[in-house]
């Protein structure tokens, strides 16, 4: 049913011999006496738990607190695919910035005919709200994770685009130091280009990204709390750069300024680094029943006098109906090939690709257009009949809820399992970083997909990470 | 600082002397039901205990019967119980972790290793032996996060309001084991002697860590008005009331705000008395009603540190 996937380590199928960037690594598996490994890898499950590392996940038992599995198997990127990999994700970043800023202005894209204007102005995630509204350096998606999944010979395909609330950096930096701490030697062997500058490099473009006239901007960053899943990673970070971690209960706005409140009285806010989605901010604009917010935020924000990252509507551009038109986004703004393919999509709201899709439900993915964390997708060769036909009468009611793409044989590397070691599926999400110039360290989080022949990498699904390493040379 | 970190250290160090303070409690309560005494002596020991901290109708209500079993199931292991060790040492954790950004890595791994070790060990409150483990190793788990904070802690805004929880809760709790006890032991005026009141009054000692430092101070009998001297007067005793509040004035003068003027007087007012104090007048106001004033005065201060700097000035 699905072609044989690129095998990350190996040559070819069935081929023992390794390519050149892992046959350092292998030898040193090879090499290295079983129950080493075996300590090694418990010992890692103990320091994480210890350290705290963990996430809450949904719809259990109310703050149930679970590890993402750690796979000690890096996976490894060669210098010469990651500067290819690289140059692309700044590419089509630029490009989705460049979009939201024309979508929130004169709309020349849509004017111009390449994306469907009601595809855009009546999609959920478009806020009439920031009609008109300039930010800082035009910048909207400061902080972006791009999925990105080699498939065929290797080839990198950029699965979706994150620019709302991406998470994940978090365990990028953990499973690294995680690695470094467990197997110095392996380091020592490799020539790893470091990604632990990465708070540093947050840090830096959140100021750059500062209201005008601000010498010296004080950057926070806005957490719903310590029950929400990526509490951890929100902690972290404002540990890391050195800045305070609030809740919206810690804010408040005067006169159109924003203001956190301290031991010392009320300080000026000028850069929120916010992790809350748009629904959530101001409960005056957005959902009044929000607790999570500050009332009066969305005022100051329009005044100029805070800058919001990732700026307030920035969905409009990630959204999977969306999607599909990225690579004309490239040409059209920036008048430059894609370098990264997006992969083939089906877009439900089409009558012929719809026509397609329900012929072809066994062999494809179906999507829910404002779907994430793999909650609510179909999964066609692994679904049972009565799952396949569930889905067709959900697709039927609302066709324009839904994208298709055709099964991908996600790459596969070899990664500990019960049975010892074997190749599972993988993705990559590296985070590019908007501000004064677009950069990003070299690396990303690699998920894997633990369960045999499972192509779900989400960590809500069972899914577990590696470090990633790529090479300097 | 944020007002609400600064609120989390001071609860999560709060909790933390909380757990190490109920520990010390109890155990010397299940210690002194070694002793050959009648088991109404014994229980009324428990009900005293249960009375000055507020839960005798609580525990009423759901155990009846007033046995050392079942007081030590619902104040050491009992989780719908707020006031519980073990709810505590959740209270202390669930606060560093709301503020883990905030804290050396080494605290947060400290309080969270302590819960987990918790919550995974289940213990009869009728085995005297794992009973009496256990309050050793909560006071031992309490000793290695304040060397922690000690040793790791830089010296800003968030130590000053982790010790100034620490300590009012500790005047706190030194006021009340003194209380209990010096209610239970000398039900009518000041009289000494006997070997049960020698068991108990070392007890007690013990209790607050005290019976050594009471020897080398005082070279003499455990006297009542000496054991109360100790824990209420003397700078150089690290659980007493004066040591305690003069840290509370200490540390309150190094978060001063544009509020907390009145608050500092206060404290610096109570620390007074206690600094120039002498047993004697203490003895003649009471030490019961001496006990009830100073409880109410931490409590207090309790509030108004909240007042002018956890829950900070309104928009």
């Amino acid at each position: 049913m699905l072609a044989t996937p690129y095998d990350e380590m190996h040559a070819s199928d069935g081929d023992v011999r390794e390519h050149e960037h892992y046959k350092t690594f292998a030898s040193w598996l090879a090499r290295t006496p079983g129950e080493r490994v075996a300590h090694k890898r418990a010992e890692a499950d103990t320091l994480f738990h210890r350290v705290g590392i963990t996430f809450t996940v949904y719809g259990e038992d109310a703050g149930t607190e679970r590890l993402i599995p750690f796979d000690i198997v890096p996976r490894i990127i060669p210098a010469n695919e990651w500067k290819h990999l690289a140059a692309g994700l700044k590419q089509r970043v630029r490009a989705l910035n460049a979009f939201t800023n024309d979508i929130y202005h004169s709309q020349e894209i849509l004017n111009a005919g390449r994306i469907p204007a009601e595809q855009v102005l009546c999609n959920g995630q478009y806020r009439p709200e920031m009609q008109g509204i300039d930010v800082p350096g035009s910048i909207y998606a400061h902080i972006a994770g791009i999925d990105v999944v080699r498939a065929g010979e290797g080839e990198f395909y950029v699965l979706e685009d994150n620019l709302r609330v991406p998470s994940g950096v978090s365990y990028m930096l953990e499973d690294r130091r995680m690695m470094m701490r467990l197997f110095p030697e392996l380091f020592a062997l490799h020539s790893v280009a470091p990604v632990e500058h990465y708070p540093d490099l947050l840090l830096e473009n959140l100021r750059s990204v500062a209201p005008s006239g601000v010498n010296d901007p004080t950057v926070v960053l806005l957490t719903p709390g310590a029950y929400n899943s990526a509490y951890f990673e929100h902690a972290f970070l404002a540990q890391q750069m050195g800045i305070e971690l609030v809740e919206g209960q810690d804010l408040f706005v005067d006169d159109e300024f924003v203001y956190m409140r301290t031991t010392r009285g009320p300080q000026r806010v000028d850069v929120i680094y916010r992790r809350i989605d748009d629904d959530f901010l101001d409960p005056l604009v957005f959902r009044p029943d929000s607790m999570l917010g500050i009332p009066g935020l969305l005022a100051a924000y329009r005044a100029g006098r805070v800058t919001i990252a990732n700026a307030i509507g920035t969905g409009v551009a990630d959204d999977k109906s969306i999607y599909p038109y990225v690579p004309e986004m490239v040409r059209f703004y920036l008048g430059e090939e894609p370098l990264l393919s997006n992969v083939p999509t089906f877009v439900l709201r089409r009558k012929e690709d719809l026509d397609y899709t329900l012929a072809h439900l066994r062999e494809l993915v179906v999507k829910e257009v404002h779907g994430a964390g793999g909650y609510g997708m179909l999964i066609g060769p692994a679904a049972s009949k009565a799952e396949l036909e569930a889905f067709r009468q959900r697709i039927l009611r609302a066709p324009e809820k839904y994208i298709a793409q055709p099964t991908l044989a996600l790459s596969a590397c070899p990664t500990f399992v019960d049975a010892g070691i074997a190749p599972r599926h993988i993705d990559l999400r590296p985070f590019v970083l908007s501000g004064r110039e677009v950069t990003l360290v070299p690396g990303g989080l690699t998920r894997v997909a633990l369960r045999e022949g499972s192509l779900v990498v989400n960590s809500s699904q069972g899914g577990g990470t590696k470090d990633t390493w790529v090479l300097e040379r | 600082m944020l007002s609400r970190t600064a609120d989390h250290l001071y609860w999560m160090a709060r909790y933390t002397e909380r757990a190490e303070n109920l520990a010390r409690m109890l155990d010397v309560n299940s210690r002194m039901s070694l002793l050959p005494q009648g088991a109404e002596i014994l229980q009324q020991g428990w009900i005293a205990t249960l009375t000055i901290i507020g839960l005798m109708d609580a525990f009423r209500q759901r155990y009846g019967a007033v046995t050392s079993s079942n007081v030590i199931a619902f104040m050491a292991f009992d989780r719908d119980n707020p006031l519980s060790i073990c709810s505590c040492v959740h209270a202390a954790r669930e606060n560093a972790r709301a503020v883990r950004g905030t804290l050396t890595s080494e605290i947060w791994e400290t309080l969270n290793a302590t819960w987990l070790e918790m919550r995974g060990t289940s213990l009869r409150s009728s085995n005297e032996e794992e009973v009496g483990s256990f309050f050793e190793w909560v006071k031992y788990r309490s000793h290695v996060a304040r060397g922690v904070i000690q040793g790791t802690m830089l010296r800003d805004e968030a130590w000053h309001f982790t010790w100034l929880g620490t300590y009012l809760e500790r005047a706190d709790s030194t006021a009340r084991i003194l209380d209990v006890k010096y209610h239970l032991l000398l039900p009518r005026g000041e009289q000494a002697g006997g070997a049960a009141d020698y068991y108990q009054w070392s007890a007690l000692l013990h209790s607050v860590s005290a019976f050594e430092i009471y020897r080398r101070v005082y070279r003499d009998l455990i006297t009542p008005r000496r054991v109360a001297e100790l824990l209420v007067l003397r700078d150089d005793m690290p659980r007493s009331l004066r040591r305690c509040m003069s840290q509370v004035h200490m540390h309150l003068q190094s978060v001063r705000n544009a509020q907390s003027a009145e608050t500092e007087r206060r404290a610096g007012e109570l620390q007074a008395s206690l600094h120039f104090g002498r047993i004697d007048s203490v003895f003649e106001i009471g030490l019961h009603e001496y006990l009830v004033r100073f409880l109410g005065k931490v409590r207090d201060l309790g509030d108004r540190v909240s007042r002018d700097f956890l829950v900070s000035a309104a928009d």
